[in-house]
Parts: structure tokens; C-alpha cells; sequence
């Protein structure tokens, strides 16, 4: 009896009244989702409309769901650190509680909600860019997916069960080593990135594939919206980057599950080594998060001031240079790790370099906007808002490059106001503006306009608040991580603005919120498919699209293909449609939400160095992939009729 | 617009106006106190100017396309306007001039740093030496500083001649921290498998905050320290008290501070062999069970153990 108590007070995370009523919560709202499915009976719609679907849009939607929620909880936890430095001296978290909740945050944010964001936005927005029926690989489209929901699952069940992981996002060995680090936490954070990092590798790979191979006749890879062109070079960055954090990742699971010294203090271990292999991929992995951003904004300047965007090619270029240099600065997180001077130099160098195309990137987009008719739509304010505030971000990141400055900034409040400049005027401002653009795309209808603008201005100037005093907080000698702070530093009243600033982005993203809400309910419909007037092929379809996207494939002969059939309409030389042809379709699939039941099952097994649930489940894995190779059968044909009955249905056919 | 730079050049300038009105020592990166931090000083203002060049070149052009194209009917729309070899080249290169501009004291300033700085007072005759050497261990969460030509260890504080460069060596027993004293000079790692070296000279007697910069687990927040830099005279004082009134570290408490705990500042007269050995936790663990340490193996891989500095 003993025993069992003993258990389940490990198990179970104790002792703290917010997680007593996190527990509660997460009862009743699964209690919740499983009366009202039961009620309106609509397991059957869930199960075959959802989770064994195998459309891009229908998954770009699940990660986008997904990605919101972990958006959600990384905003809470953000929220309680920043309750916890408002003012000093505070006692709202105890330091191992904060460890964990900045940790997460981290971790959830990078993976669990940008990255899978924009894995949603590029599901949904590449096929019909290019003029696709699907991705390349539907079926591993969708084991992408539900190896990333695995994951995100697994991470969040820590916090609850076994207690999360609390050595930072970068989880720096040794620190993060059972050595110095005995609990479940660091497991969770090791086999919960690993199964969705799998997730996206594969991703990489599907759109690499997809959008040199699937594009519509005539649209050269020079002729293809930038967001595509975005999407293909991130590819290229995932299927380099991954592998070496795969590698570290499954390095300290060895070490950490079955005792081995790859990064440990003892027998010859080198900590360091960790943080080589981490930002050899943690490097291009800000690429990887900022690449599709910029290919967002690239979309939504060019077509809310009307013109082609300028400087095309050019933009191409600096994309491609920056993907390169993504792979040859990984250093400058470690310029005080002892590195010779000629090493720092080198890498101190080639950081400064990334500014050159990311200059460039940033005066092109001023002057597609010069000459044009600029439309202040919601996702054009998220994208104009990018322009300086990144370049806020932009130019602190050089200050950060100059190695000898960097000694001063390292691991300070300054660094971590640089990267959320970055990441947040870059990579959520562009998420959020994707979402508002291809929103109409996704439901059929709009978001609210009015309360979109609302939520942007309080989100916008609020990261201003929060983020600008926290360069002087840097130079104050705050570092990052600390729980707490003692009153007298003259670092009190510049946190406490600096926490009215966070929690006032928290009203903005819960005014964005109640925006898709009220848009669902009241929302403009969209019955053009064009709402924008757009200017590449995703607008030439109704919205939302059909399943099979595309009735008749279209024919591409310039940049902007979309804008130049409207221009050929007014001028009275649109083609005649071709005919439509029965559509070869993927079928649904069961195997990949299973598959990553029981991935979930064996990365559970071994956090808890529980083998006898973990070997089951990695042999459920290997019989996932053995019952899909006996499957023949994967794809369906749409008939005619039921192509000419749905345009009909779209206003496309009279 | 307006309201959004209005707001911005409001969050901007107060910080701006506090570091005018008289609190800028508590901007300690800015408030340099010697030779070290002056120079990283130096670079932050120089590329502060640079950036700020930038981002006023940025901001005016963003501006001016707003307002002059941003209106309903602004005239001078043109949909043909998609590129401009001539423009493209010039932003291609103005970057590339302000990034030589950066990266030329960058370089200069990094091999500079390598090497000791400049006396500027002579020292002490409790030094034996130009340079003082002081070893320093993190353990969770506290800092040992050792001073191998005085045989003396304190803890949390560091007394140190000012005027005079101080060889800093870094060692962690455990997780791996960064030393970091802003109004002295920038951070340096401590880690278990590689030691490392930082200079640091103080211009005047004063005490400068330190603090561990990079996260540690639970009590990295509380592990500061203090650097006393002091006048000749009063480093030799202080050498003569530690030795004449201060205890022994003995073999016990020397272990005790291995705990991962806090503690007070402590100061000891002497220092057991087994400290001078610099294991790390594993190393101690083998020892204690009478195992080899392979310390001295380790000491073969040092990138830097002839003190010239890491080449």
C-alpha cells in the first residue's frame, strides 16, 4: 500500500494548488468533448471527416487547431513568469515551478505552436498555389501530423503526470543529464520533440517533393508565388537541419533511458557537444519558422498594394542565401564557450552576413508598397506592422553578432528581447496574418475586419510594451531564467512594464479569439472565392475549395498567375474551361492516427523507463507500417457527375 | 499609423529619458568600469550608431510609401513598377559597406580581448607578479574563488587589486554557469570538460555585482557575487587579515560546498590539495570510491593550459 502512494505521488505531480486545478480542468473538459460528441452524434463525422482524413486543407486545418491551443498554453505560461518578475522578490512560483513553466514555454512555442502553424498555413495555401489536387505524399501528409499531435501531447501530459522538464528549451548538458537532473522531465522533452520532429522531416521531404513535381503546366519554379518559393527553400532547411537534432535527441535518450556518456559529466562525456549539435539545427530552425513568414508577407503586400511584388527574382536569391548562411552561424549561441578568437571571428562574421539578404528582402518589400494602392486590411496591418518591428529585431541581432559585444548580452534579457522581436514581429505577426488571409479559404467566409484591426493594434503596441524595455532590462544586467530578483537593481519598475505589455498581448490574442467566434457566426461569406482580389491561384477556386481543389487543372504562363486570367477576362480573352475529367483522389487512412496512438504509447513507456509499454508500442509502429504495405488500395476516382454537381453547388457552373 | 509610431517613439524615450536623469549606473553594460568592459562599451555605441542609421532609413521610407500611397486616392499608382536594377544594387551594397564598417573593430576587438590588459596601477607585493591569477569553480549554486599564489579561498566574493589584470580561470564542478561581472567585462562559460579564461581589470576600487548567467536548476537566480577591486595597499591589508585571522578550509567543509545549496560569502586562510586538483563531479565521485579521475588526462585535451591564451 505504501508503495502505491508512494507511486502515485511521483506519478501524479503534487503539491501545488494551480496544478490540482489544472488536473480538474483537464477532466472536465475531456468529459465535456466526449458528451457533446456523444450527444449530437458525431464520432463517425470526427472519425471519418477528421482524423482519418488525408486532404491538405482538412490537415492544415488540425494544425492549425492545434497550433492555436499550444499557442494558448505557451501564452500562460508566459503570463505566470511574467506574474512572477512583475515586481521583485515575488512568490507567485517557486524557482523549480518557474524552471519548468519557462522551459515549456519555450518548447511549446518553437515547436508545438510556430512550426506547426505554419506547417498548417503551407497545408493549406502550397497545393493551391500551384495548382495541385493534393500534397505529393497524402498518406505521410497525415502521418506528419499525427506524429506532431503525438508530440504535443505527450509534452503537455508533463506537467500533470511525472512533472515537465525544467533545463530551458535548449536543455544544455550536462544540466539536462540524469547526472544532474534525475526526474521524467528532460524524457518528456526528449521523446516528445523527437516523434514530432520525425513529423517534420517527413513534412520537409512532402513539400520538397510537392512543389517541384506537382505544379500546374507552365508555372516554372521562377513563375511561382513567393509563399511557394518560401515553402520550398524551408523544405530544403528541414531535410539539413533535422537529421543532426534527431541525432542529438536520440544521443541524450540514450544517454538519459540507458545509461549512456555522450554529453554527461562522467566517462568522457562532452556537454559541449550538445550545444554544437542543438543549434546546428536550432540555427536554421529560426529560418525554418521565419522563411514561410516572409513568404506570407511577400503574398499579402503584393496584393494589398496591388502590384507584382518587387524585385522578384531577387527576393528568391536572398532567400536562398540565407538558407545557406542558416547553416554556417551556429556558433554565435556559444561565443563565451571558450572558442579562439579567429573561431569567433569567423562566425561573428558570417552571422553579419544573414543581415545583407535580409536587407535586401526588407527594401523590396518597402518598394513594392511604393507606387502602389495600399489597402489597410487586417492581414496587411499584421504584415506593415512586421516591416520596422522586425527590423528592430533585425538590427539588435547584428549588435548581438559583434562577439565581443555579445559577451555583455549573452544569456541577458537583452538576447531574449532580440529573439522575441524576431520571432514574434516576424513569426507570429506572419502567422497571424496568414491566418486572416487564407481564413476565407479555409471556412468560406471572413474574419470581423473591425474586431481583426482591434485585436491587432492591442497585440501590436502591447509586444512594443513588453519587448522594447527589456533591451534596457539586458543592459541592466538581468539575465534570462532567473525566478526572482531583489528590489534595488533598478529592475523593478522596468518588469513590471514590461509584464503590463505581456499580459496585454494576452488580451489581443484573446480579442483574436473572440473574432473567429464571432466571425463563424456572423462572418461575411466569401462567395466569390476571391475576396482579396487576390493574385495567385488559390483565389482562382471557390471557397472553401472543393475537395479535389482544382475541377480543371489550370495553365500557368506568367508570375502572378491569377491576376493575368482576370486581366485576359477583361479583356475578353479567357479561355474556354476544359472539360473535367474523372479525379484520381487519396482514400482516408486509419493508420496514421493509430500509428501515433501507439507512438504516443512507446514515448510514454520509456519517459517512465517502463519497458514493458514501451516495446509494445514501438512494435504497434512497425505493424502500422507493415498493414500499410498491404494496402492496394489507397485512392479513389471522382466521377464527372459529382465534379459537375459540386461547381454547380459553387456558383462555378451554370 | 501615426498612433502606432507615436506609441513607439513613447516606449522608446522613456527608458531613454530614465538613462539621462541620472540612473545610468544602474545600466551596468553602459557603465563600464574597466579596461575590458570599455571596449565592448565601445562597440555597443558604435553599433548603435550604425543600427540606428539603419533602422531611421527604414522607418522614413516606410513612412513616406504609407502616407504618400496609403490614401484612397493617391495618385502616381503603378502596377509596372516591379523592379529596379539600380536600386537593388545599391541596397545590396550599403548593407554590405555597413557589415565591413562592423566587422573590422569586431575582429580588432575580439584578438585584443585574447590578451591581458593594460596595467594601469602597479601591483601589489601581494601578487608576486604582474597578473594575479584566481581560479574560479561554480558549483550548484555558489562560486569558489581561489587564489593558487596566496593560498587563499573565498566564497561569493572576490577581492582583487584594481588597476592590475586579473586572470580569471574557470572551472564548473557541476552544471555549467557563466561568469559575467557587466561593469567589468562580458561573460565567459564555466564547464565541467574544458577550462577557461577570462581577463578582467578593474579602473578604481569599488564593488562590482557578478552573477551566473547562464540557468543552472533551482538556485541560479541567487548565485551572485561581489568583486572588490582595492588600492594596492588595502589588497595587501586584506591578503595579511585572510591569513592572520581567517580559518583553514578543511577537507569536510571543502565537501560541504560541493552540496548543491546556497551560502553565504565565506573566506578561508588555506585550502586542502584535493581543491587545487579541479575535478569536476564525476572526477570527485571516482575519487571518493578510490577509482582514477582521469584528471590528468584531461589536462592533456586543455585548449588552454599554457595561460598565452587559447592557440
Amino acid at each position: 500500500m505504501n508503495s502505491i502512494t508512494n507511486f502515485l505521488s511521483h506519478f501524479f505531480v503534487t503539491g501545488d494548488p494551480m496544478i490540482y486545478g489544472a488536473d480538474v480542468s483537464i477532466v472536465l473538459v475531456t468529459l465535456a468533448i466526449f458528451f457533446v460528441l456523444t450527444y449530437f452524434k458525431k464520432w463517425k463525422w470526427l472519425w471519418q471527416e477528421w482524423l482519418t482524413t488525408t486532404d491538405h486543407k482538412k490537415i492544415g486545418i488540425m494544425y492549425i487547431i492545434a497550433a492555436l491551443l499550444m499557442f494558448f498554453r505557451g501564452g500562460v505560461d508566459a503570463l505566470m513568469m511574467r506574474t512572477q518578475l512583475a515586481l521583485p522578490g515575488m512568490t507567485f512560483l517557486n524557482s523549480d515551478h518557474y524552471n519548468q513553466v519557462f522551459t515549456t514555454h519555450g518548447t511549446i512555442m518553437i515547436i508545438f505552436a510556430a512550426m506547426p502553424f505554419i506547417f498548417g498555413l503551407m497545408n493549406i495555401a502550397v497545393p493551391l498555389q500551384i495548382g495541385a489536387r493534393d500534397v505529393a505524399f497524402p498518406f505521410l501528409n497525415a502521418v506528419s501530423f499525427w506524429l506532431f499531435f503525438a508530440g504535443a501531447m505527450l509534452f503537455n501530459l508533463s506537467f500533470v503526470i511525472g512533472g515537465s522538464p525544467d533545463a530551458g528549451w535548449s536543455a544544455y548538458a550536462p544540466y539536462a543529464g540524469t547526472e544532474l537532473n534525475p526526474g521524467v522531465g528532460e524524457n518528456y522533452y526528449l521523446l516528445a520533440v523527437q516523434i514530432s520532429g520525425i513529423g517534420s522531416l517527413a513534412t520537409g521531404i512532402n513539400f520538397l517533393v510537392t512543389i517541384l513535381k506537382m505544379r500546374a503546366p507552365g508555372m516554372t519554379l521562377f513563375k511561382m508565388p513567393m509563399f511557394s518559393w518560401s515553402i520550398l527553400i524551408t523544405s530544403v532547411i528541414m531535410i539539413f537541419a533535422f537529421p543532426a537534432f534527431t541525432v542529438a535527441l536520440a544521443l541524450m535518450t540514450v544517454d538519459r533511458i540507458f545509461g549512456g556518456h555522450f554529453f554527461t559529466i562522467a566517462s568522457g562525456g562532452s556537454p559541449m557537444l550538445w550545444a554544437n549539435l542543438f543549434w546546428f539545427w536550432g540555427h536554421p530552425e529560426v529560418y525554418i519558422v521565419l522563411l514561410p513568414v516572409f513568404g506570407i508577407f511577400s503574398e499579402v503586400i503584393a496584393t494589398f498594394a496591388h502590384k507584382t511584388l518587387f524585385g522578384y527574382a531577387i527576393m528568391v536569391w536572398s532567400m536562398v542565401a540565407i538558407s545557406l548562411l542558416s547553416f554556417i552561424t551556429w556558433l554565435h549561441h556559444f561565443f563565451t564557450m571558450g572558442n579562439t578568437a579567429p573561431v569567433n571571428a569567423f562566425f561573428s562574421i558570417s552571422t553579419m552576413l544573414i543581415a545583407i539578404p535580409t536587407g535586401v528582402k526588407i527594401f523590396n518589400w518597402l518598394f513594392t508598397l511604393n507606387k502602389g494602392r495600399i489597402h489597410f486590411t487586417t492581414p496587411m496591418l499584421w504584415a506593415l506592422a512586421f516591416i520596422p518591428n522586425f527590423t528592430i529585431g533585425g538590427v539588435t541581432g547584428v549588435m548581438l553578432a559583434m562577439a565581443p559585444a555579445d559577451y555583455q548580452y549573452h544569456n541577458s534579457a537583452f538576447l531574449v528581447a532580440h529573439f522575441h522581436s524576431t520571432l514574434i514581429a516576424g513569426t507570429v505577426f506572419g502567422i497571424f496574418c496568414g491566418l486572416h488571409y487564407w481564413w476565407p479559404k479555409m471556412f468560406g467566409y471572413l474574419l470581423d475586419e473591425k474586431r481583426g484591426k482591434w485585436a491587432f493594434w492591442v497585440f501590436m503596441i502591447s509586444f512594443n510594451i513588453c519587448f522594447m524595455p527589456m533591451y534596457f532590462l539586458g543592459l541592466m544586467g538581468q539575465t534570462r531564467r532567473m525566478y526572482t530578483y531583489p528590489a534595488g537593481l533598478g529592475w523593478g519598475p522596468v518588469n513590471f512594464v514590461i509584464t503590463i505589455g505581456a499580459f496585454g498581448m494576452g488580451v489581443g490574442f484573446v480579442i483574436m479569439a473572440y473574432n473567429i467566434i464571432w466571425s463563424a457566426l456572423h462572418g461575411k461569406r466569401d462567395t466569390t472565392g476571391d475576396p482579396w482580389d487576390g493574385r495567385t491561384l488559390e483565389w482562382s477556386i471557390p471557397s472553401p475549395a472543393a475537395e479535389y481543389n482544382f475541377a480543371t487543372i489550370p495553365t500557368v504562363s506568367t508570375r502572378d498567375a491569377f491576376e493575368a486570367m482576370k486581366e485576359d477576362k477583361r479583356a475578353g480573352k479567357e479561355k474556354a474551361p476544359a472539360a473535367y475529367k474523372p479525379i484520381h483522389m487519396p482514400n482516408n487512412s486509419a493508420i496514421p492516427v493509430v500509428m501515433s496512438a501507439f507512438m504516443f504509447i512507446a514515448g510514454f513507456g520509456f519517459v517512465f523507463w517502463w519497458f514493458w509499454m514501451a516495446i509494445p508500442g514501438v512494435i504497434g509502429v512497425i505493424g502500422c507500417m507493415i498493414a500499410r504495405s498491404f494496402v492496394y488500395n489507397d485512392a479513389h476516382l471522382i466521377p464527372v457527375e459529382e465534379i459537375e454537381r459540386t461547381e454547380r453547388a459553387a456558383g462555378r457552373l451554370s | 499609423m501615426m498612433k502606432t509610431i507615436r506609441a513607439k517613439a513613447a516606449v522608446i524615450l522613456l527608458p531613454l529619458l530614465a538613462l539621462l536623469t541620472g540612473c545610468s549606473d544602474k545600466i551596468v553594460v553602459m557603465n563600464p568600469q574597466g579596461p575590458v568592459a570599455r571596449s565592448q562599451y565601445h562597440l555597443i555605441v558604435w553599433s548603435l550608431i550604425m543600427m540606428s542609421l539603419v533602422l531611421a532609413i527604414v522607418l522614413i521610407i516606410f513612412i513616406y510609401v504609407l502616407v504618400r500611397f496609403g490614401r484612397r486616392k493617391s495618385k502616381g499608382f503603378d502596377p509596372n513598377d516591379t523592379g529596379n536594377r539600380k536600386l537593388e544594387v545599391i541596397w545590396l551594397i550599403v548593407p554590405v559597406v555597413i557589415c565591413i564598417l562592423l566587422a573590422v573593430p569586431t575582429v580588432k576587438t575580439l584578438y585584443a580581448l585574447d590578451q591581458a590588459p593594460k596595467a594601469t596601477a602597479a601591483a601589489p607585493s601581494a601578487v608576486h607578479g604582474k597578473t594575479l591569477t584566481i581560479d574560479v569553480t561554480s558549483v550548484q549554486w555558489k562560486w569558489l574563488f581561489r587564489y593558487p599564489g596566496q593560498n587563499i579561498e573565498t566564497v561569493n566574493y572576490v577581492v582583487i587589486p584594481s588597476g592590475v589584470p586579473v586572470r580569471f580561470n574557470l572551472h564548473a564542478y557541476d552544471a555549467m554557469n557563466a561568469f559575467w561581472v557587466p561593469e567589468l567585462g562580458g561573460q565567459q562559460y564555466t564547464m565541467t570538460d574544458m577550462p577557461m579564461k577570462l581577463w578582467l581589470q578593474a579602473d578604481k576600487p569599488g564593488n562590482y555585482q557578478g552573477r551566473s548567467s547562464n540557468f543552472s536548476g533551482t538556485g541560479f537566480a541567487h548565485m551572485t557575487f561581489t568583486v572588490q577591486a582595492r588600492s594596492a595597499s588595502d589588497f595587501n591589508t586584506w591578503v595579511n587579515n585572510v591569513k592572520s585571522s581567517k580559518p583553514a578550509l578543511t577537507h569536510d567543509t571543502y565537501m560541504n560546498l560541493l552540496k548543491p545549496n546556497t551560502v553565504k560569502p565565506q573566506t578561508y586562510s588555506s585550502y586542502p590539495p584535493i581543491v587545487a586538483k579541479d575535478l569536476n563531479k564525476a572526477q570527485m565521485n571516482a575519487y571518493m570510491n578510490g577509482q582514477p579521475t582521469g584528471n590528468d588526462a584531461m589536462h592533456g585535451m586543455n585548449m588552454d593550459n599554457s595561460g598565452k591564451g587559447g592557440k
